[in-house]
């Protein structure tokens, strides 16, 4: 059916656009032959065609445009024949003898714009006359395309000011008058439309007329081009007219379009000149109207105008623009109570870019309309329309891209309020915002008044919000913002040592609340950071001794002996024993024994208790022979029971290679090339003879269970270390027991189970290298190398 | 000519909130052809960060990465040299240029790169180089006081390699470089 009336209206058209071509080929004939009389004849016939009332606005528009281009040639015969010194009054009065209106109203038209052109009539009159008579067309589609044709040609011969055509009066209100009046009765025309035809056809009609609406916003266009428009005549005619006009027709597709149009064509110092007229016709609307689309859109202009240029804002200034704007949004929000949480959002949203753009230091502004936001919020609890909260988002994003600076948005009162509206996944992602917002610009947070605000304000990430509400959120996004809150911690930071350990004080509150699944993430960031104000506090004792300072290293690591013992609930032992040795060590440089022995008895409690997984074993030992191995703070009895422990936890490892490497990197608990009073070369040489015992024992179960040698490469490392503590002094290191090591290994390499090890092979090679060089080098060292015998003929 | 950069103990997030902007704006993807990382990144984040400026990621693991999967030690040829990886923790006393020492011979290789002490050093060794990048963070260390972020470019070519130290100081990058020729008798 609906394909059959599309079929109908081609065939219509082609007959139209049949007809018209015809009388168009008829009409050229004449004018070839300067027959002016067969020329009006099937012009006017031709243009008949355009009397059809059953094509759409669509396809009516295709015909019109073949029409149109026709009447350009005769307009240009007219002007000719008026040139050869035929009467253009005479030419104006022979047309009008067609027989019907409508071509006649065409052909009028085209012989007015020659007419006024001629000058032998003033513009205003001809413009006037011809504007009545198109009066005659009521029919809208046929009215709005004939008016339509009428701006077209008039548009440049308009008795504007300092135009060709202007009158005596000196003023562009007759070029004004007439596009007004054109404009009001194209308006009439496009809305009546809508009543035309039957009910249930009324949304294709609806769509249909959206089509032709810039021939009426076309008018609007014109006004704007006429130079003698200046602010008081946009102010005391042009608007109100316009205005009038919009707010009578009480059309909402109209009024919608044409209030766009109006914010769209005239300048923008023109809007702000008349703000309140414009903002005033807002209320009058049809309730239906999308106000806030209009709104919004004056207020991207103004923001736009506002953002060109610092020489606009004393005219900002000076008219109110922000009250005004406020008082009217306002009033359209009070006015439409059904307007959605997203309209007044978005209304909000665009007028706090007007403030940030026109009042970037008016924080009590932006806070206002916060508040305003808040207000329309309050009651809804969280917002459950995606729209809405994409604008709030938008709506708080706004001061910290403006301001570059969390301080000032921590500033804002309402700020947080607003937020408390998101649903938590938006609170979480408006939260992640904050936090980038800080990492990009690089913002050192440096008060604890102001991290306290900071915190609260991104507590959806700090804490469960909702403890009844299990999270279902994906755990690589949980760690990607837990990671984002242990970047945000590196920033909580000031000079000020004092107020630096309030912020940690602040930070430490907060963090401990995050529950197990957060602490991992926390707690270390949060250590290093009050580590660091250790090491400040270090420095400054050793600048001002005397006076007593508000925070100490100890009042710090105490703090920190309690919050990394929070990590105990979660558990993470491994990161926990880290944390503690970091500690021990820190301790270490502040002289604090006791404080050290503490940290390193929790890190060996967890060592004892917690860490089974034997690569955890292997990492964590690693770490605690490291840094015992730097501890001088100890006394005799407190470090020989830390390093009888580390030692028997390293022969205790559960396998032979890991025990025999920890057994021996053990050996340098014993001697400190720095201080004298931890030379121990006995202990050396336990520890070195035991990594020996233990790489046998590894030798003999290779064998056993694959026949192969696998262990011969730790025997090759011990005698790397007998080198080592050769060359440092240890004196049982002797000649001897290097010289039966490196027969050892070569035994070891050349023994009949054994299966080729290139990786072994080299490191041999290489050691013995290492001896041949160091024999090479000269002086004591090669006196030390010389007596040890090392060819290498037979491993390669 | 071949670039390799390398960097390590980023420590990010527990100790560094991020690389230095200037460091970030220079590791530009497509100049760098290898990277070798003595670990402690310590998240992926930091790990896919690295693979942007260049997907050929060699990284031996720290004790603080997240990743468990990174070998203890690694090595790989370049050119005519071959490079060692570790990130250190493992290597005792801390920093010891002995004990790293014979890391490297174990390893067999031309150039050892570690970490651990965030201290850039450089260090010809026998008939090799023993090179720490420090902290590309210039992260906090509980050996090193007053860490300023580093990282190192190998600029290698032929027999030759040029070391450049890139050091951010004060906010300026300052730049040092160090000569290394290989000896083609070792290694035979």
């Amino acid at each position: 059916m609906i394909a059959g009336v599309a079929e109908d209206e081609e065939k219509w058209l082609s007959a139209g656009i049949a007809g018209l071509q015809q009388n168009a080929f008829y009409m050229h004939r004449a004018l070839d032959s300067n027959n002016l009389k067969d020329a009006l004849k099937y012009s006017a016939q031709m243009l008949s065609e355009l009397r059809t009332s059953r094509l759409s606005p669509h396809k009516y528009y295709e015909l019109y445009m073949r029409a149109f281009d026709e009447l350009r040639k005769l307009e240009i015969f007219f002007k000719e024949e008026s040139n050869r010194g035929c009467s253009i009054v005479e030419l104006y009065e022979l047309v009008q003898h067609a027989g019907n209106i409508l071509p006649r109203l065409y052909l009028l038209c085209t012989v007015g714009s020659v007419y006024i052109r001629s000058k032998e009539a003033p513009a205003k009159d001809v413009l006037k006359d011809l504007i009545e008579m198109c009066r005659g067309i009521q029919h809208p589609v046929r009215g709005l395309f004939l008016r339509s044709y009428l701006s077209q040609v008039s548009r440049d011969k308009l008795p504007d000011i300092g135009s060709e055509y202007e009158g005596d009066a000196d003023t562009a209100m007759d070029a004004v008058e007439f596009v007004l009046q054109n404009f009001t009765e194209m308006n009439k025309l496009w809305v009546r439309m809508q009543h035309q035809g039957p009910a249930r056809d009324k949304e294709k009609r609806e769509k249909e007329r959206s089509e032709l609406r810039d021939l009426v916003g076309k008018n609007l266009h014109v006004l704007s081009q006429i130079e003698g428009v200046d602010l008081d005549m946009y102010r005391e005619t042009v608007l109100p007219r316009v205005l009038e006009q919009v707010v009578n027709c009480k059309d909402e597709i109209a009024q919608y379009y044409l209030m766009d149009c109006v914010i769209q064509v005239f300048p923008d110092e023109y809007h702000l000149q008349t703000l309140e007229t414009i903002l005033g016709a807002c209320p009058q609307l049809q309730p239906s109207v999308d106000i806030k689309t209009v709104l919004a859109r004056l207020m991207e202009r103004l923001s736009n105008y506002a953002a060109s240029s610092a020489e606009v804002l004393p005219v900002f200034f000076q008219v109110e623009a922000f009250a005004k704007l406020n008082i009217a949004i306002g009033k359209v929000i009070e006015a439409q109570d059904d307007m959605p949480v997203y309209g007044a959002v978005t209304l909000y949203a665009s007028l706090l870019t007007f403030i940030l753009h026109v009042h970037p230091d008016r924080l009590d502004y932006v806070d206002q309309i916060l508040g305003a936001c808040v207000k329309k919020l309050s009651g809804k609890g969280k917002l459950d329309d995606s729209k809405a909260t994409k604008q709030i988002v938008a709506l708080l994003s706004a001061p910290l891209d403006k301001y570059k600076d969390i301080d000032t948005a921590l500033k804002l009162s309402n700020y947080p309020r607003v937020m408390e509206h998101l649903d938590n996944g938006t609170n979480k992602e408006m939260s992640n915002v904050i936090i980038q917002s800080i990492m990009k610009n690089r913002t050192y947070i440096s008060t604890a008044e102001k991290v306290e605000a900071l915190f609260e304000l991104i507590k959806g990430l700090i804490k469960d919000i909702d403890e009844n509400h299990q999270d279902e959120l994906d755990e690589d996004d949980f760690k990607e913002e837990q990671n984002s809150v242990a970047r945000l911690i590196q920033l909580l930071y000031t000079d000020d040592t004092e107020e630096m350990m309030k912020i940690i004080h602040t930070v430490r509150k907060h963090i401990l609340t995050g529950g197990p699944k957060r602490l991992p993430f926390t707690v270390p960031p949060f250590t290093f950071s009050a580590l660091k104000l250790v090491r400040r506090l270090q420095s400054q004792n050793e600048n001002v001794s005397g006076e007593e300072a508000a925070a100490t290293p100890k009042d710090i690591f105490q703090i920190l002996m309690q919050t990394i013992e929070a990590l105990s609930s979660v558990p993470v032992p491994e990161l926990a024993l880290g944390l503690y040795l970091q500690c021990a060590e820190a301790a270490n440089d502040c002289d604090l024994e006791p404080v050290a022995y503490e940290f390193f008895t929790q890190a060996y409690i967890l060592y004892e208790e917690e860490i089974s997984d034997s690569k955890a074993q292997v990492t964590s030992i690693h770490l605690i022979i490291g840094t015992l191995q730097r501890m001088h703070v100890f006394g005799v009895e407190n470090r020989d029971t830390l390093t009888h422990k580390a030692t028997g936890y390293s022969s205790k490892l559960l396998k032979k290679p890991d025990q025999c490497r920890a057994v021996y990197a053990c050996s340098h608990l014993f001697w400190l090339d720095e201080h004298n009073d931890m030379k121990d070369g006995e202990r050396v040489m336990l520890c070195l003879k035991r990594a020996l015992r233990i790489a046998n024992a590894a030798q003999q179960m290779a064998n056993a269970s694959r026949g192969s040698s696998g262990s011969v490469v730790l025997f090759i490392e011990i005698l790397n270390k007998y080198l080592y503590f050769y060359e440092k002094g240890v004196l049982q290191v002797t000649i001897d027991s290097i010289q039966s090591l490196i027969e050892l290994i070569k035994q070891e390499m050349s023994g009949e189970n054994t299966t080729a090890d290139l990786s072994a092979d080299a490191f041999f090679a290489s050691t013995l290298r290492y001896i041949q060089f160091q024999k090479d080098k000269g002086g004591v060292v090669a006196e030390k190398y010389s007596p040890i015998k090392a060819e290498f003929a037979e491993t390669s | 000519m071949v670039l390799v950069l390398a960097l390590g103990d980023l420590h990010i997030p527990h100790r560094a909130s991020d690389l230095p902007p200037k460091f970030k704006s220079m590791l530009v993807p497509g100049k760098i052809q290898h990277i070798v990382c003595t670990g402690n990144l310590c998240i992926k984040e930091v790990h896919d960060y690295l693979k942007t400026v260049c997907p050929d990621l060699h990284i031996a693991r720290g004790e603080y990465d997240e990743e468990t999967r990174y070998p203890e030690t690694k090595t790989l040829t370049i050119g005519q040299f071959k490079l060692g990886v570790c990130h250190g923790h493992q290597v005792i006393p801390w920093g010891d240029l002995d004990s790293l020492a014979m890391l490297q011979r174990q390893l067999d290789v031309d150039i050892l790169v570690t970490g651990h002490t965030h201290q850039f050093t450089a260090y010809k060794h026998e008939a090799g180089v023993v090179i720490n990048p420090g902290s590309a963070t210039g992260s906090y260390s509980s050996i090193t006081y007053d860490v300023n972020p580093s990282f190192v470019l190998m600029d290698i070519d032929g027999l030759r390699v040029v070391v450049y130290v890139y050091e951010l100081i004060d906010g300026e990058v300052k730049v040092d470089k160090i000569d290394f020729k290989k000896t083609t008798t070792s290694n035979a």
